[in-house]
């Protein structure tokens, strides 16, 4: 059952993160179409090689994403899909790219996730409901719109706050552990000069000195969101053979949703990364041990840490002394998020998420900067959608 | 810029639970046909998927399952709020919900708290909102 490994990672593109975009606005189709264009550069490969195509949505089309997006890159493709699953978007993307590649429906597929603002139309008010309520639906007959957003529960720091107490209460905190998660990270940052925070080092007392925003959880585990984008290129072996830089093989997947707001988890500190990522190293057959790396979606801290024990690289309520113990940087024993993860690289909109697969393929295609890992094969990449309520789970390889 | 908070809109479905509020009682559904108790209304329920739910009066207490202490606000409507103590409260009957802690010192939340319900009706609006305070 399952992916049998035989589609690649063969090209990526990534724009560098700015806080303030330095380049000219573009809509988000033509930021799709700069992006699709870098990343079949990067993998040698020409627009008419396309036959296949996943977007998540463009600003541009509140419907008929795929189409709009075929359309104004000129290309008629044989599988087109439109994922919708917040930070996990950009993992759910490569495991339906490889699956089609495997299924013999397309052989060359892109995946691009625009993350700069649109321009706006001159003369109209902004938009507002967007900045107001963010993921939360405020439209009438919405859950949310009912019973969350007129109790203020709307916004990230809300529910990872929730979770984090809910884990303080069951197995301790440590905020030194924590704060160290972003520590290590930074480390990475420094060692990359595309990320956002190159050259700027980070303590732990920096972090626990930070402002509080929503107990436990401090400003420097929080990320911030910046302008961006990226791009990731599939191929199937015949395809991939002609390529110019190491494939990186999709050899398993899992995924698992189970809820919109955090009130309604099963369980707030035991997240469905767990059975995502057990599907995922069962489908590749490779254990916890085999991972060189581990590129874990980090919209915060406490998202790192439940994400380390709940996908199984150390025991429940354990990930806190795990953090203690391993150096996470690229030359530790335990490397994570070696590009400095979104907290230190940036927060590129829905990109930040394509930022995991990026750098899992960089680094096994040895085409990271000053942090390549001295030897890295296999990498598991977590995609993380919501308040850890959409997760995708992935393994990539070398050969 | 002036921001008049959120509130709820009633819906055919969720009419019963919003109105029993304004009657400072609380009523949640229970299926009829598998017996669990429902938190948020519903038309099907979400352990068997039958229409047959009923409403119930139940006391609406509970305990603390997780708290935010948010010192920004979620959003500008709560601006004059901060800190907002946003809870999640498990009822007695199982089914959890979200809602807002009053009346209490903030060094004093804590997870496993019994709490009952603050009925709060908006002032010059048809509506009440179901807060929760110590028992």
């Amino acid at each position: 059952m399952g992916l049998q490994g035989t589609a690649a990672i063969v090209g990526i593109a990534e724009l560098k993160p700015e806080k303030k975009p330095t380049g000219p606005e573009m809509f988000s189709i033509e930021q799709w179409a700069q992006l699709a264009r870098l990343a079949l550069l990067d993998a040698g490969l020409r627009p008419g090689d396309v036959n296949g195509l996943v977007t998540s949505a463009v600003m541009e089309s509140a419907m008929f994403a795929p189409a709009t997006v075929a359309e104004y890159l000129g290309m008629e493709v044989d599988y087109a899909e439109h994922v919708d699953l917040g930070g996990a978007t950009a993992a759910g993307m490569i495991w339906r790219a490889a699956s089609a590649i495997e299924l013999g429906i397309a052989d060359v597929v892109v995946c691009a996730l625009p993350g700069a603002m649109t321009p706006q139309p001159p003369d109209a008010p902004p938009a507002m409901d967007g900045w107001l309520y963010g993921a939360s639906s405020n439209a009438y007959g919405s859950p949310q719109a009912e019973f969350e957003i007129p109790y203020g529960n709307i916004a990230q720091n809300s529910g990872y706050s929730q979770i984090a107490n809910r884990y303080g209460e069951e197995f301790g905190y440590d905020p030194r552990a924590l704060a160290k998660i972003a520590v290590d990270q930074r480390t990475n940052a420094c060692a990359n000069p595309e990320a956002l925070f190159y050259g700027k080092p980070l303590t732990i007392d920096d972090v626990l000195n930070s402002p509080m925003i929503a107990d436990p959880l401090h400003m420097l585990e929080i990320v911030m969101p910046v302008s961006g984008g990226a791009a990731v290129v599939l191929a199937s072996r015949e395809k991939a053979a002609q390529t110019p830089h190491r494939p990186v093989w999709l050899s398993g997947f899992g995924e698992r949703l189970a809820f919109k707001t955090p009130t309604y988890a099963a369980d707030l500190v035991r997240t469905p990364i767990g059975p995502a990522a057990d599907t995922a190293f069962g489908m590749a057959g490779v254990s916890r041990e085999d991972i060189d790396m581990v590129s874990i979606y980090d919209c915060y801290t406490i998202a790192v840490l439940l994400a380390i024990e709940d996908a199984g690289f150390c025991g429940k309520g354990e990930g806190m002394d795990f953090i203690n113990a391993h150096d996470l940087t690229f030359e530790g024993d335990f490397p994570c998020n070696t590009h400095g993860g979104q907290l230190s690289f940036g927060q590129t909109g829905m990109a930040g998420g394509l930022s995991h697969v990026t750098e899992g393929a960089r680094q096994i295609m040895g085409r990271a900067a000053g942090n390549q890992m001295a030897r890295c094969d296999t990498v598991f990449v977590s995609g993380n959608g919501g308040i850890m309520s959409e997760q995708v789970a992935l393994i990539l390889r070398g050969d | 810029m002036d921001f008049e908070k959120p509130l709820p809109v009633a819906t055919a479905t969720s009419k019963p639970f919003w109105e029993a509020l304004t009657r400072h009682e609380v009523q949640i559904q229970q299926c009829a046909d598998c017996q669990a108790w429902i938190y948020y209304p519903r038309a099907f329920c979400p352990e068997c998927l039958s229409p047959k739910l009923e409403w119930k009066q139940i006391s609406g207490k509970g305990t603390l399952y997780s708290f935010t202490i948010a010192r920004r606000p979620t959003a500008p409507f709560w601006a004059d709020e901060v800190p907002q103590l946003i809870v999640v409260v498990e009822l007695d009957e199982g089914p959890r919900l979200t809602s807002t802690l009053c009346n209490v010192e903030e060094g004093d939340i804590r997870v496993g708290m019994r709490l009952q319900p603050v009925f709060d009706d908006v002032s010059g609006k048809d509506v009440t909102l179901l807060r929760y305070e110590a028992e």
